[in-house]
């Protein structure tokens, strides 16, 4: 077996893949695309919280208790409402998520030295965005309550200190902001992709127009012939990579922390994974619809789902924190976050990069049986 | 009339006959909605938590006992000294970290304000984000309890007064993340079934080439459209309700609003799914490229672009405004208002006019195309 035995097949395939511009755009471009989309658009940061308020007091003190919601920078006063109903009705239409409302003796209260209650209306329907807009809610509160009990007591001439004050400290992302965590993220969702869905198909159509039967009785081996007619999408998702980590860091300002060494090695090991992957599908499948979806519920849907790329997988039930592992993905992520975000190196994620091997030897593996079996049998 | 119904048996037995389209058909949505469901999870629960007490007194272990026993954290480890700390997160063995300073409870005591540090992993901002307000929430109430105990043995003392929230939660007041998940599963799943189906239905007759056996037959073109159609319009029905069933009675998301009018919003979005798959064959030439535009350019950007995982309301303004273009965002909002809100067609008109002003006009695109492709 030697390159000059495959290269044409390489140069076939590549001749195909140009001739035929929708796919090669579909390849190349559109990841590139997406990349810039969904970096620009997609975060679960919440910052203009819409609020509803029921001011039943209307003092001084509710006036600038309120205020300490819109100074916060999170919340945007969206309706001031005069009853229950009114917040029933914003809250159901979607005009606000959150609801204030503050008591006619807010005022008094305070001065009288007396707790006050307020109520807190939150819509729960997305209980992410509901979580952490209550986490900002909360801070607001006690900050503006802690303030409230040093002035009393300031006035009575004594001091007040809160028994703990908690100092958070953020690492490798201090201001928390989701696309930091989603744009690595994507990028393996976008190789995965490319990779799986561009090979699976490449071999089937071979098979399902029967050019797949001249391939085989040339004196070509089967490896060669798969070796040959995969080489070209590797190098096409290389380019693409490249392509999308340019994106990151020219439009998303996310430099690579680590060794970008690393994070090719891990790259290069993950498309063996994934065109293990696709090799598999294009074995078992003999039709291109079947091999596509195979390809999308192997390979978009546990990536989108399964991997870690949006949901934690640490919140899922063990079955499919197990399941998970089906994807080469979730390991894959762990690398390029840990080598974007944290600047780590293989020391830190060598039990993934050895998963992923084993990933790819078992599949290409399989692959191989199946189709040496077929040509056997055919 | 007759004729269309003959190729409405002759498609349907050409689905159910293949065992695998059979599958795609009918079992395919119940797995997927059952194993996404619950995959698609947010919640943030069992954080690894690594402990650094410098302290160890009883008001410090205190404090971490709260940490692990409010459901939010789970103990990852503790160790001696900050090194042990950094190795922790570095590795991401612990997503947060509590660290103690040693003069803590001598702080608490001698009525000091005593300092706390929390450390968080924040490669994932959102989980960080919701960790930390966990963490915010239980020093608070830990800090009110002290305060508490100190004036208990110091009955003098005044307790100045503090503002108490009452906190209530709308439509999801467990704030669990399934319920607002599966639905949009739910709605995700029929997209992908109906279209992926439909978006082969017209490509693969020509690329065998039995479409131009077709034209040759007495059979117009609408006759044949109509013919192909209908079936998957059934398909999709059938997946409705199997759907429906699996997100009522296995994952017991609550139903609040009609089940009528959740059939009809689904019959009009399955009808808009099965004009942009009948466009996308229009437009292809294999069935190759067919997937590859059906995925490329519907599932990956309606996946992203629906608000079915991510908040419309952070995308930039002008996304905002492509979202509108986007079918399975107003099905979305349809189907999490029923679900979760219970709310009727007063509140959801102009979801519904939208879908059939989508519809509407895909299908328009579609059968002219599919018009000029035959001629």
């Amino acid at each position: 077996m030697t390159f000059r035995r495959i290269k044409p097949i390489v140069v076939k395939e590549f001749r195909q893949v140009r001739r035929d511009w929708v796919s090669l755009m579909l390849l190349i471009l559109l990841p590139a695309f997406l990349m810039l989309m969904v970096g620009k658009a997609l975060n679960f940061d919440v910052k203009s919280v819409r609020l509803a308020v029921f001011d039943q007091d209307k003092s001084s003190q509710s006036r600038a208790f309120i205020r300490a919601f819109t100074n916060s920078g999170y919340f945007t006063i969206a309706a001031d409402v005069t009853s229950y109903r009114d917040i029933e009705t914003s809250i159901e239409s979607g005009r606000a998520l959150a609801a204030l409302v503050i008591p006619a003796d807010f005022a008094k209260r305070l001065d009288r030295g007396e707790d006050a209650p307020v109520q807190v209306l939150m819509d729960g329907s997305n209980n992410n965005t509901a979580t952490t807009a209550l986490g900002y809610m909360n801070t607001i509160i006690q900050t503006y309550s802690a303030n409230l009990r040093a002035e009393f007591m300031t006035r009575r001439g004594q001091r007040f200190d809160p028994p703990i004050e908690l100092r958070p400290k953020v690492w490798y992302n201090p201001n928390l902001s989701s696309t930091k965590f989603l744009v690595p993220g994507f990028i393996g969702f976008i190789l995965m992709m490319s990779s799986v869905i561009s090979t699976a198909l490449s071999i089937v159509r071979e098979k399902e127009s029967g050019t797949m039967e001249q391939l085989a009785v040339s004196p070509l081996g089967t490896a060669e012939i798969v070796i040959g007619k995969t080489l070209p999408y590797f190098i096409i998702s290389l380019v693409s990579s490249a392509f999308v980590l340019g994106i990151a860091f020219v439009f998303f300002d996310l430099a690579v922390r680590g060794a970008i060494v690393w994070l090719y090695l891990g790259i290069v090991v993950f498309l063996f994974a994934a065109l293990g992957q696709g090799l598999l599908i294009s074995a078992i499948a003999e039709k291109q619809q079947i091999a596509f979806m195979m390809a999308v519920l192997s390979s978009i849907l546990p990536t989108f789902l399964l991997s870690g790329l949006v949901f934690p997988i640490r919140s899922m039930p063990w079955l499919l924190q197990i399941l998970s592992n089906v994807t080469p993905v979730k390991f894959f992520l762990i690398i390029i976050r840990g080598v974007m975000l944290k600047g780590v190196g293989p020391d830190v994620f060598w039990r993934e990069l050895l998963y992923m091997l084993l990933f790819a030897a078992v599949t290409l593996a399989l692959a191989a049986h199946i189709m040496l079996r077929k040509r056997r049998a055919a | 009339m007759n004729t269309v119904l003959l190729i409405v048996m002759k498609e349907l037995r050409q689905i159910f006959r293949d065992k695998r389209l059979r599958f795609m058909a009918i079992a395919a949505p119940v797995i997927q909605l059952t194993v996404l469901g619950y995959a698609a999870v947010t919640d943030v629960k069992h954080v690894p938590l690594v402990v650094c007490d410098y302290d160890r007194t009883s008001i410090s272990r205190g404090l971490a006992d709260r940490f692990l026993n409010s459901g939010y954290f789970e103990l990852a480890g503790t160790v001696d000294t900050a090194d042990g700390v950094d190795e922790y997160i570095e590795h991401g063995r612990a997503a947060l970290a509590l660290v103690i300073p040693a003069d803590f409870s001598a702080d608490v005591l001698g009525r000091h304000t005593a300092q706390l540090q929390v450390l968080a992993d924040g490669t994932d901002g959102n989980s960080a984000n919701i960790a930390l307000a966990y963490a915010s929430m239980i020093v608070n109430s830990y800090s009110q309890y002290l305060l508490q105990d100190m004036l208990d043995k110091n009955p003098q003392a005044d307790l100045p007064p503090r503002i108490a929230p009452e906190i209530r939660v709308w439509h999801n007041a467990s704030l669990q993340s399934r319920n607002y998940m599966v639905p949009g599963v739910l709605a995700f799943v029929l997209m992908l079934i109906t279209m992926s189906m439909t978006s082969m239905a017209i490509v693969r007759e020509r690329e065998i080439g039995t479409m131009e056996q077709l034209l040759v037959t007495p059979i117009r073109p609408w006759q044949l459209l109509f013919g192909k159609l209908i079936p998957y319009v059934f398909i999709g029905m059938i997946d409705v309700t199997l759907v429906l069933l699996v997100a009522v009675f296995w994952f017991n998301v609550p139903l609040r609003g009609s089940v009528g009018l959740l059939y009809l919003c689904s019959g009009l979005f399955v009808l808009t799914m099965l004009g942009l798959g009948l466009f996308v064959s229009t437009v292809a030439r294999t069935q190759q490229q067919a997937l590859m535009i059906a995925q490329f350019a519907f599932f990956i950007p309606f996946m992203y672009f629906s608000g079915f995982v991510f908040p419309i309301e952070n995308m930039p303004v002008v996304i905002q405004k492509i979202t509108y273009l986007v079918p399975l965002r107003y099905f979305m909002e349809i189907i999490r208002g029923i679900f979760l809100k219970g709310v009727g067609m007063d509140v959801l008109w102009p979801q519904m006019l939208a879908l059939v002003a989508i519809g509407v006009s895909v299908f328009s695109l579609a059968v002219l195309r599919f018009r000029r492709t035959i001629e």
